[in-house]
C-alpha cells in the first residue's frame, strides 16, 4: 500500500500556532530565586513523561508558558523553538513546509513539550536509520545554575566551536541545566512511503534484516511483534515501490509506527497484564535473551521491549551481557521502582557526579531524576 | 599576532626538570619509544597548521595501552601536561606542543581490530587512517562516511577528537553522527567507555561531550564506527552562474524541492580560474559561480532527483548545466574543487583559509561583506564553499614578504569569521579550534558560556593537564584574532587534498 505521508502528529481541537509567548525573564528569575536560597526546583514541560524517571522532590519551575517558534526558515532546515512548545505545535508547523523531525519522537500524551523531548532523549521507530534526537540537535539556549541564559551550539548544521554543551543536554533530564531553547535540523518528509506486514519467525526475521541493512534499501523502520515482521519503506516513489516489490509482504496500516512509538499496539496496552514493561536497548544483531516474558522487537533488534515479572537484576545483567542495558518504563507508576535506569559504573558515576557538581554546584536542577544524588 | 602558548595569558605551565623526567620514564616504560633529543623532536614541532612551531620537551610513542597507562600515571602524578596526537593533519594547531610538556603520539596503535559486516560496524584503533576503515569495509560493501579531505592520512583518533566533517555532512553527519564508542583514558589513568553498540547508554551522552573536545578531556584508545552500505548510484551536476547570487537561490531551492544532495559544494569566479588553471577540469571559467551537486543513493531516486535538480537549476537560471556522463568525468568534476586550496596557493605567495559557517541565507550578504573587505584592504578573497551545510573556506591571498601585508590578511580574517558569527554562525565549522581560533572563540561566546566550558574541562581533567590551551581561551586572552596562514603555498602534507 503506498501512501504519501503516514507519521502526522496527533491531532486534537488545538489548530492554531503555537502561542508566541517568551517566559525567559521568569525562568530566569525562578532559577535565580532557588539559587539564593538552595531550593531544588522539579522542572515540568507538559508533564507527560513524569513517569520516565525517578520523582523529584522540590518547587515546581514550569516551561509550559515558555512557547512558540523562535525562527523557521524551512529552506535552512533549522527550526529555533522555545522549550514549553507543544511537540505536536512545532510538529504541525514542520509538516505545513513538508518537513519534520527525523528522529520520530514518541508523545506519550498531546502535551508533550519540546523541551521535554529533548530531556528524556527518546526516538522513534526511524532511529536506526535517521538517527536520534542529539544528532538532530544543533543548539540550546539554557539556564545555568547561576541563573544566566547561555547559548551553546547554533543554527547552523556545522559547528565544533568549543564542547558539544547543547547535545550533552540530551537525555540529562534537566539534571545539568534548564532547557530554554533548542535549535533542530528538520529534513523533508519523505516522497513515498509504505508498510508492509511480512509473516516470518523473529530468528529469520533477524538474519533478513542483518542481509537487507548491508545493502541501500530504503528501510526506516522495522518491528517483529511475535508473528510477523513489520517493515516501512521511505523514499522516493521508484525506490519505495520496486524495493515493495523485492520484499513481497502484505500491505499494513501505516498507523502501526504511530501505535508502536506511543506504546499504544495491544503488547503494550493488554488488559489484566501487570507485568512491568522493560525497554531493552542493545547491539542489533544480539541473539534473543533468555528471559521469561513477552517481547516485541523494534529498530531492527537494537530496542527490545520485554514485558516480565523477573527481578530488576536478572533482566539488567542479561541486557548487559548481551552489550545493553535495560530501563523499566512505568507509564502507570504502579511498581514504585527507585532506579529505572542501569546504574552506573563506579568511574562513570564518579565523573557523572563531578559534571553535575560543577554545572550544578547546589543540586538545585531535578535532584534524583536520574539516579540518586546525581 | 601570537597564538603560541603564552604564560601571562593562558596560565602557568609547571617547572620540570626534563633529565630528571626522562630518566624517570625510561626507568619504569623501559620498552617505550621515548624521544628528547633536539634533532628526534624536530618532525613533531606542528601538525597541519605548520606557521606555528614549538618543540616539545617529550616525544612518546607507545605500542601498548599498558604503556599509556602508565605514561599518564607518570604525568598525573608529577602535573606534566600531555597533548595527544594522531597523524597530526589538523589544521587548527589541535596538537600544537608544549615546551614543557609531553607529546603523546597514537600512530603506533594502528590496527583494524574487527570489521562487522552483519552488525556493520568497525572497532579500531585510534591511529588507524580514515580511509583504511572504508577500504577494510569495501568488501562487504560497506563505507565509512565521514570524508575529512585528509582522509588517505589523518587518523580515526583525531577526527574523533576534532569531530572531522568532510563534504557529505548534511546528508551523512559529522564524525559525532557516525561513533557508535569510544574507550577513553582519563589522566587519572582510568578507562572508560563511552557509547556502546547498542544505540544508547544510561546516563549523560559523554560521547557527544568528548566527540571534538580536541584531546581536553581523556586520552581516546579505541573506536567503534557505523559502517553504511555504499549508495547503488552517484551522479553529479555541474551548474553554471553569471550571478554568485543566483547560485545561492539554487542551493536553497534544491534543498526545498525536498532533495538533500550527498554533497553541495560552490565556488566563485577566483575559485573556479584557480582550479581550472592548476587541474584543466573543464570548468567554465567565464561564470561568476558554480555548483556542484552529488546526488547518490538509489538508483531510481537518483534518476528521479537529477531531473528535478536540473528542472531548479534551469528556473534559477543557470547558464549551463552538465551531468558527469561517467564515474571519470564525475572524478574529473570533483578534482577541480578537491584541489581549490592548492590551486589558489599557486595565484599568490601566502594564503589565509578560514572555516566559518553561516546560515546559507545569509550567503550573499556575507560575500559582499567579504568583497567589501577585499576591496578595501586591497587583498583578494577565493570562495569554496561546502554550499549544503554552510561550510564556508574563504582563502585570502597576500603576501607575506609584502611589508603590512600578513597584519592586513590577519584582520580581513578576523572580520570576515566576525561576520559570521554576526549572522548567526560559527568561527568553525569542521577543522575545530585548536590554537588557531582561540582568540575568535571570545567573538563566538561570550565571559559566562568561557566559564562553563571550563567547568566541563574541571570535571574530567581537575588540574588541567591534557592539551592546555587548545580549544577554550583563557578570559583573559580574549582580545585578539587569527586564522590559518600559508606561506608560499607550503602546506604541510601538500600531497593531500584540501577542501
Amino acid at each position: 500500500m503506498m501512501h504519501p505521508q503516514d507519521q502526522h502528529p496527533p491531532q486534537d481541537a488545538r489548530t492554531l500556532p503555537a502561542r508566541d509567548h517568551d517566559a525567559s525573564e521568569a525562568l530566569l528569575e525562578g532559577v535565580r530565586q532557588a539559587a539564593a536560597t538552595g531550593t531544588a526546583l522539579r522542572l515540568v514541560g507538559g508533564g507527560s513523561k513524569g513517569f520516565y524517571g525517578r520523582p523529584v522532590v522540590g518547587e515546581t519551575l514550569s516551561l509550559a508558558e515558555h512557547t512558540g517558534i523562535v525562527n523557521y526558515d524551512p529552506v535552512e532546515l533549522v527550526v529555533t523553538v522555545r522549550a514549553g512548545t507543544r511537540l505536536a505545535d512545532l510538529q504541525a508547523a514542520l509538516a505545513q513546509e513538508g518537513q519534520q523531525l527525523a528522529f520520530e519522537p514518541p508523545h506519550f500524551g498531546e502535551n508533550a513539550t519540546v523541551g521535554g523531548t529533548v530531556a528524556c532523549g527518546l526516538s522513534g521507530p526511524r532511529r536506526p536509520w535517521a538517527g536520534s534526537v542529539r544528532d538532530f540537535v544543533l543548539g540550546t539556549r539554557m539556564i545555568t545554575h547561576d541563573g544566566k541564559r547561555l547559548h551553546f551550539g547554533g543554527e547552523v548544521m556545522k559547528n565544533v566551536a568549543g564542547y558539544d554543551l547543547s547535545r550533552l543536554m540530551v537525555g540529562a533530564q534537566g539534571t545539568l541545566g534548564v532547557i530554554d531553547e533548542v535549535s533542530f535540523k528538520v529534513l523533508p518528509r519523505p516522497a513515498a512511503s509504505a508498510t508492509l506486514r511480512l509473516e516470518m519467525s523473529r530468528d529469520t526475521a533477524m538474519a533478513r534484516l542483518a542481509e537487507w541493512g548491508r545493502e541501500p534499501l530504503p528501510i526506516t523502520g522495522a518491528a517483529h511483534d511475535g508473528e510477523a515482521l513489520h517493515i516501512r519503506l521511505e523514499g522516493g516513489a521508484s525506490s519505495v515501490s520496486n524495493t515493495q516489490t523485492r520484499l513481497g509482504g502484505e500491505p499494513d496500516d501505516a498507523d502501526f509506527w504511530q501505535r508502536l512509538r506511543e506504546l499504544e499496539l495491544a503488547f503494550f496496552s493488554r488488559r489484566h497484564d501487570e507485568r512491568p514493561l522493560w525497554r531493552l536497548s542493545l547491539p542489533h544483531r544480539a541473539p534473543p535473551l533468555a528471559l521469561d516474558g513477552d517481547t516485541l522487537v523494534d529498530w531492527a533488534g537494537a530496542q527490545r521491549w520485554l514485558r516480565s515479572e523477573l527481578p530488576a537484576g536478572t533482566i539488567r545483567q542479561h541486557a548487559a551481557q548481551a552489550g545493553g542495558h535495560a530501563t523499566l518504563v512505568d507509564r502507570n507508576q504502579a511498581h514504585g521502582v527507585d532506579a529505572p535506569f542501569t546504574p552506573l559504573s563506579v568511574v562513570m558515576d564518579k565523573y557523572h557526579r563531578q559534571l553535575k557538581a560543577k554545572l550544578d554546584p547546589r543540586g538545585i536542577f531535578n535532584p534524583g531524576r536520574l539516579y540518586e544524588g546525581l | 599576532m601570537n597564538i603560541l602558548f603564552d604564560e601571562r595569558l593562558d596560565g602557568t605551565l609547571p617547572a620540570i626538570d626534563k633529565d630528571a623526567l626522562v630518566a624517570h620514564m625510561t626507568a619504569h616504560l623501559p620498552g617505550m619509544t621515548l624521544l628528547h633529543r633536539e634533532e628526534d623532536l624536530r618532525p613533531f614541532e606542528c601538525d597541519g597548521l605548520s606557521a606555528y612551531r614549538v618543540l616539545p620537551m617529550l616525544v612518546a610513542l607507545p605500542d601498548t595501552l599498558e604503556q599509556v597507562e602508565a605514561l599518564l600515571g607518570i604525568c598525573h602524578a608529577q602535573g606534566v601536561p600531555v597533548v595527544t596526537r594522531g597523524a597530526g593533519t589538523g589544521l587548527s594547531g589541535g596538537a600544537l606542543p608544549l615546551e614543557r610538556g609531553v607529546l603523546l603520539v597514537m600512530s603506533r596503535f594502528s590496527r583494524i581490530l574487527d570489521v562487522d559486516p552483519d552488525a556493520r560496524t568497525a572497532r579500531v584503533q585510534p591511529g588507524v587512517r580514515n580511509l583504511a576503515i572504508s577500504e577494510a569495509a569495501a568488501p562487504h560493501g560497506l563505507y565509512y562516511a565521514p570524508d575529512p579531505s585528509s582522509q588517505i592520512a589523518c587518523s580515526i583518533g583525531g577526527n574523533v577528537a576534532e569531530n572531522a566533517g568532510g563534504v557529505h555532512c548534511l546528508k551523512y553527519g559529522l564524525t559525532v553522527h557516525n561513533v557508535l564508542a569510544v574507550n577513553i583514558l582519563t589522566i587519572e589513568g582510568e578507562h572508560i567507555t563511552l557509547g556502546s553498540e547498542a544505540l544508547d547508554t544510561p546516563g549523560f551522552d559523554l560521547l557527544a561531550l568528548f566527540t571534538g573536545s580536541e584531546g581536553m578531556l581523556g586520552v581516546i584508545t579505541e573506536i567503534t564506527v557505523k559502517l553504511l552500505p555504499q549508495p547503488e548510484s552517484a551522479k553529479v551536476l555541474m551548474a553554471s552562474f553569471d550571478d554568485v547570487e543566483k547560485a545561492g537561490k539554487a542551493v536553497g531551492d534544491i534543498i526545498a524541492a525536498g532533495i538533500i544532495p550527498g554533497g553541495l559544494e560552490m565556488m566563485d569566479k577566483l575559485a573556479i580560474q584557480a582550479a581550472e588553471d592548476f587541474v584543466k577540469a573543464g570548468y567554465p571559467v567565464e561564470a561568476e559561480a558554480i555548483l556542484l551537486c552529488e546526488l547518490d543513493g538509489v538508483e531510481a531516486d537518483v534518476h528521479d532527483d537529477c531531473d528535478t535538480v536540473r528542472g531548479v537549476l534551469e528556473a534559477v537560471g543557470a547558464t549551463d548545466i552538465r551531468l558527469a556522463r561517467d564515474d571519470a568525468e564525475r572524478a574529473t568534476f570533483w578534482a577541480g574543487r578537491k584541489n581549490a586550496f592548492p590551486a589558489v596557493g599557486r595565484m599568490s605567495p601566502d594564503y589565509y583559509c578560514m572555516d566559518g559557517t553561516i546560515p546559507r541565507r545569509e550567503l550573499p550578504r556575507v560575500l559582499k561583506g567579504i568583497a567589501d573587505l577585499s576591496a578595501t584592504h586591497g587583498l583578494s578573497v577565493a570562495n569554496v564553499f561546502h554550499a549544503g551545510d554552510g561550510n564556508m573556506h574563504p582563502l585570502i591571498l597576500f603576501d607575506a614578504n609584502a611589508p603590512g601585508e600578513l597584519a592586513l590578511a590577519e584582520e580581513v580574517g578576523g572580520k570576515i569569521l566576525e561576520l559570521c558569527v554576526e549572522v548567526g554562525g560559527s568561527i568553525t565549522g569542521e577543522h575545530g579550534v585548536g590554537r588557531e581560533k582561540i582568540n575568535q572563540m571570545c567573538a563566538q561566546f561570550n565571559a559566562d558560556e568561557i566559564t562553563i566550558f571550563h567547568a566541563v574541562k574541571a570535571a574530567f581533567d581537575p588540574h588541567g593537564l591534557l592539551n592546555p590551551g587548545k580549544n577554550i581561551p583563557t578570559l583573559a586572552r580574549c582580545a585578539e584574532f587569527g586564522a590559518m596562514h600559508v606561506h608560499h603555498g607550503n602546506l604541510p602534507h601538500p600531497e593531500l587534498p584540501r577542501f
